[in-house]
Order: structure tokens, then C-alpha cells, then sequence
């Protein structure tokens, strides 16, 4: 992968990290209705906390100068503090929410990714038969649902009719664990349901580009090439096909995250579990803006770095990337 | 002259009907859709419902019974009203928040692919932007600051929506700006808003209105979403508001079914329809998909 390549990719990353922190400044602080004047009516706000705000805002200072400081604390990490959690500071509030959300969506991710690119395959292979029809209907249907509603309906059925598993939380309240196989287990019970929903949201996706990557692909030369040698059909797929179709699924996981993180506000809503998604539920709920601020941003920028990593993957698995741009 | 154009134009309509009737599911989409819309018409009309007209105790949390079809909500309210009135709200902010992101999108995107300019990058990367952003997230922030209005969050929807269609329209701009037709009106003089209005536009529009129609499916869904996360309009009825009140009151807790499964379901088969209607129009109007 050749050099400039790399380095375009970071710097435009760069742009838009900093077109980010521009555009999160406005938002918050010269916006109609913005924060600080909602914050005085703010029954969760204490005095202390908006003594801190308007500090950290530095209010009576020049534009210039405030943009500067808010940019200075940025970097030294100090998002202000929240009015929910009272005087803790959000990098606080936000560092132990990170680990739980990490937890669901990794699980998803490859729960989504093994069983969409098999249904997929399986599609694109007996293309225009009932299989196909049924997983592309079953696509089409996943996408149109919201998803808190699908978790709604899950905890309905899964939890109030079979009580198979529990409603809420990350670990039963209240109950001590005698080994750490015990604790995992109360994990991975609570952590079911939640996968379930967000997996459920995906997998119709990666099923449909799977498809049509498979389907652009079985029509190139060297498939044909590989019939011609007598392979048998299924190994043609498995050995030739397959491998080719799988670069935009790389795009795809990280464009996907958008959807990732919409998923995890609501599911973690739904089942409160306790991650970045359900911490931006009660800020909202609670207008805890510096909070809300926050995980904002922590959210954008992921993202922008995820896409990064895309795109360098991409151009390392794919060699023509770095010619054509 | 004119005749004829008007005769061919005629024929063209009557082939894309044609094809439009054979197709499944741009029947079964326009159908549901046809539904939808003669229940936000005239629904409210026939079955009037008030959201400040709650019950007393024993109106609460009923199953569907001979008084209410649908059965009641947590403050004793028809269901089936309610939602009937919910439909006028999720197509309105449906409606109207696509008409921004389209009218936003395809004026950025010929203006960007018609000229080569410092404006233009500006434009693309302003996409690009939007485009890497998480939108829930976005949307989110946005609502939180500018207050729950139901016209709020039509603004909101609308203008975090539209870098898609801004650049599907910048690409087919490109392509269409290399065709001879166009160097030949510009060889007799004809100025650049001329073209870009009766010449790219019309050329264009095909493709926006099939993109427009899965931007409407994601209306609908962000609608629904920033309801249910507390950022809805208090003063409407809407389908998310509705699951809103259901999630915070419990009601999947103890099984009432009722209240949040009809709300549900009437978002996926509206955003179905939409989708369906999207993907065959898609399908008739996008000539590199003809071959599959």
C-alpha cells in the first residue's frame, strides 16, 4: 500500500475530526436554546455544576477565546460536569459505560457477520429460488422495524410469557458469585436478548450486500475459468467466489456503525443495559447537556476513526484501491 | 413539433404504467400506502379521538373489548383512535421532512456536479461530513437543543437526510453533463440555469424520486425513534409517542400487547411500503439493474 495513500486518508480523518469539534462547539454554544440558557431551569443542575459550565465555557471572554479554551480542555480531557451524576466529571461518567457497550456490540457484530454472510451465500447460490425469496423478504422486513420495537416484542415474549431470560440490567442485583464462571454466566444471560435484537437488525444487511457482491462476482472470468478446470460448484464458491465478495463487507461493518450505535441507544434503552446507549438516553431524558456533549462526541469520532480503518484495510486487501484514487 | 413530444412523452407514462401494474411489489407498496394515506385523510373524521380525554381507573390498561376495538392505554385512552389519529402525524413529518431533504439534495448535487468550483468541493465534503456522522446521534443532539416541536423535528429529519440524495444526483449530473445533447444546447447559447433547470433537472428527477421514496421509509423510522426516546411532540398523537407511553408506562412488563404491538406494526408496513415502492421504482427506472 503506497504512502500517500495512507496519508490522504489521515488527513482528511483530521478534517473531519476538526470540522467535528467546529461543529459540536456551535451546537451547543451559539445555537437558539442552547444549553446555557436552559441551564438555569434545569432542576438537576446545581449550582456548583453551572459555576463549573460557565468556567469551563469561559462565557465572559471574546468568541475567539472561547472557542480556544473549549478546544484547550478538550484536550486535556475535560468535558465539564454532569448534572445527572452530580459533580462527577463526564470523562468519568462516560469511562465506565464504555466497556458494557463494547461487550454488545462486538458479540452482535459477529453473531451478524458469521449469519449474514451465510444466508447470503446461500442466496446468491440459489438465486431466484424460495431460500432467496424468504431471506430477501426477511431483509426487507428486519430493515423496516424499529428497533426498540423488536426489543419490546422480545422481552414481551422471551421474558414475561417463557421467562426464559431477564428483563433488565447487565448482573442479577444482590447476588454473589462463587466463582468467575458463575458471574460470566449471569453475563451472558442478561447479554442474550440485547445481542439478539441488534444482530437481528444487521444481519438482514450484511445478507443483502453478500448477495449482490456474490452475484456481480459468480459472473466474472475467472469463475467461469474455474468451471471450465471442472471444479465443482461448491467449490468454486466456497474457494473462488467467496474470498472475492468479501472486500465491501469490510466498507460495509464500518459504514454499518452508524446503525451499530442507533441500535445500541435504543436496545440499551429497552433493556437497560448499562453502556454509552442507555447514558445517552438519560442524558437526554434528564437534558444533562455536557453529558450528552460528550458522548457526542466520543460517538462521532469513533466512527470517523473506524472509517479510517476501513479505508486502510480496504486499500491493503484490495491493491487496485490505491491506483484508481 | 410539440405534438409529437407531448405524444411520446404520453407514451412513455402509459409503458412506465405498464410495467409499474406487473410489478409486485409496486402494487403491494402502493397499496398499503393508498391505505395509510385514506386514514390520516378522512380517519380522523369518521373516528374522532382526543388525547386530553383520558379515562378513569378502570379505563386503564384494558384488553380490546366490545367499548374499545383496540382496548385502552395507561391513562384510558382508545387505542385505535389514537393511532388513527397517529397516522396523520407520521405521514405529515414524513412528508414534509422529505420534501426538505429532497429539494436540499438535488440542488446541492446538480450545482456540484454541473460546476467545477471551489463551491462545489466545499458542497462534497459538507456531504461527506454528513455522511460519516452517526445520524441517530446527530438527530438527537439537534432535537435536545432546539426544543420537541413537531416542526423541530420535521427541520431535523430533513436536514440530516439529504447527503444521500445529494450525491446519488451529483453522480448522475456528471454523467448526464458529458452527453452530446447538452454541448449542443450549450453551442447555441443557451445560459446555465436554462440547462440545469430544463435539461439536467428533468434528467435527474426519475432517480430522486426513487431515492426520495426510501428517504420518506427513514423519515418515518427517525420519527418513530426520536418519539420513543423522549424527543417527540407531547401535544400530537404519533405512532412513536404512542410506544413511548407504552415502554415508560410498562406495558410490555405485563404483556399488553394491545398497546404496543398495533403502533409497531403500523411503522413496518408504512416503511414497508415505502420500501417496496423505492426498490421497484428503482428497479424500472434505473437502466443498470434492467440486466438482473
Amino acid at each position: 500500500m503506497n504512502r500517500q495513500y495512507v496519508l490522504k486518508k489521515i488527513i482528511y480523518s483530521l478534517i473531519t475530526i476538526f470540522a467535528v469539534l467546529v461543529f459540536n462547539y456551535f451546537l451547543f454554544r451559539v445555537m437558539p436554546g442552547n444549553p446555557l440558557q436552559i441551564l438555569m431551569r434545569n432542576p438537576n443542575a446545581s449550582a456548583e455544576a453551572i459555576e463549573k459550565t460557565k468556567e469551563l465555557f469561559g462565557l465572559n471572554k471574546p468568541a475567539h477565546i472561547q472557542f480556544f479554551i473549549y478546544i484547550k480542555s478538550l484536550f486535556q480531557g475535560d468535558l465539564g460536569t454532569s448534572f445527572l451524576y452530580k459533580g462527577q466529571p463526564v470523562t468519568e461518567v462516560i469511562g465506565s459505560r464504555i466497556l458494557p457497550t463494547l461487550l454488545m456490540i462486538g458479540a452482535a457484530e459477529i453473531l451478524a457477520i458469521i449469519t449474514g454472510i451465510f444466508i447470503g451465500v446461500i442466496s446468491a447460490w440459489k438465486r431466484g429460488t424460495k431460500i432467496d425469496i424468504i431471506s430477501l423478504s426477511f431483509s426487507l422486513i428486519s430493515y423496516s422495524m424499529p428497533t426498540f420495537w423488536i426489543g419490546i416484542v422480545f422481552v414481551t415474549i422471551f421474558c414475561v410469557q417463557f421467562r426464559i431470560f431477564p428483563t433488565s440490567g447487565m448482573m442479577t442485583p444482590g447476588l454473589s458469585y462463587s466463582s468467575f464462571m458463575g458471574k460470566s454466566l449471569d453475563v451472558i444471560k442478561h447479554l442474550t436478548l440485547p445481542v439478539l435484537t441488534m444482530s437481528l437488525v444487521l444481519i438482514g444487511q450484511y445478507a443483502l450486500v453478500m448477495r449482490s457482491t456474490l452475484v456481480d462476482v459468480l459472473t466474472e472470468d475467472y469463475i467461469t475459468t474455474a468451471h471450465a478446470k471442472g471444479f465443482k460448484e461448491d467449490y468454486v464458491i466456497k474457494k473462488h467466489a467467496v474470498p472475492n465478495a468479501m472486500l465491501p463487507m469490510v466498507t460495509l461493518i464500518a459504514i454499518n456503525l452508524g446503525l451499530v450505535i442507533a441500535g445500541a441507544i435504543q436496545i440499551e434503552t429497552i433493556f437497560s443495559w448499562p453502556g454509552i446507549g442507555r447514558l445517552m438516553y438519560d442524558a437526554i431524558k434528564n437534558r444533562d447537556y455536557p453529558l450528552l456533549q460528550g458522548i457526542f462526541l466520543l460517538v462521532t469520532i469513533s466512527v470517523i476513526i473506524a472509517n479510517l480503518l476501513a479505508d486502510l484495510t480496504y486499500g491493503y486487501l484490495d491493491p487496485r484501491v490505491k491506483s484508481r484514487s | 413539433m410539440k405534438n409529437s413530444g407531448h405524444e411520446m412523452a404520453y407514451k412513455r407514462y402509459k409503458e412506465f404504467f405498464n410495467i409499474f401494474l406487473h410489478n409486485k411489489m409496486a402494487v403491494t407498496g402502493a397499496v398499503i400506502l393508498g391505505v395509510f394515506i385514506a386514514i390520516a385523510l378522512i380517519g380522523p373524521e369518521v373516528y374522532p379521538f382526543d388525547l386530553q380525554s383520558f379515562g378513569t381507573a378502570k379505563d386503564v390498561m384494558n384488553p380490546p373489548g366490545t367499548n374499545h376495538i383496540f382496548g385502552t392505554d395507561d391513562m384510558g385512552r382508545d387505542v385505535l383512535g389514537n393511532l388513527i389519529a397517529g397516522t396523520r402525524v407520521s405521514l405529515l413529518v414524513g412528508g414534509l421532512s422529505t420534501l426538505i431533504s429532497m429539494i436540499i439534495g438535488t440542488v446541492l448535487g446538480i450545482y456540484a456536479g454541473y460546476f467545477d468550483n471551489i463551491f462545489s468541493m466545499v458542497i462534497m465534503r459538507v456531504t461527506d461530513f454528513f455522511l460519516v456522522i452517526p445520524w441517530l446521534p446527530l438527530m438527537l443532539v439537534l432535537t435536545a437543543i432546539l426544543g420537541t416541536s413537531i416542526w423541530n423535528i420535521i427541520f431535523v429529519i430533513g436536514m440530516t437526510s439529504w447527503p444521500g440524495t445529494a450525491r446519488i444526483v451529483r453522480a448522475q449530473t456528471l454523467s448526464i453533463k458529458e452527453r452530446p445533447f447538452i454541448e449542443r444546447i450549450m453551442s447555441i447559447g443557451a445560459d446555465t440555469n436554462h440547462i440545469m433547470i430544463k435539461h439536467i433537472l428533468p434528467n435527474v428527477f426519475p432517480l430522486v424520486f426513487a431515492n426520495t421514496i426510501l428517504v420518506s421509509a427513514e423519515a418515518i423510522l427517525s420519527e418513530t425513534t426520536l418519539s420513543f426516546l423522549g424527543l417527540g411532540d407531547v401535544s400530537r398523537s404519533s405512532w412513536g409517542m404512542m410506544l413511548h407511553y407504552a415502554f415508560e408506562s410498562g406495558a410490555a412488563s405485563i404483556g399488553a400487547y394491545w398497546y404496543f404491538l398495533p403502533p409497531g406494526i403500523c411503522v413496518v408496513l408504512l416503511v414497508l411500503s415505502f420500501t417496496f415502492l423505492g426498490y421497484a421504482l428503482d428497479e424500472i427506472l434505473n437502466p443498470k439493474l434492467k440486466r438482473r
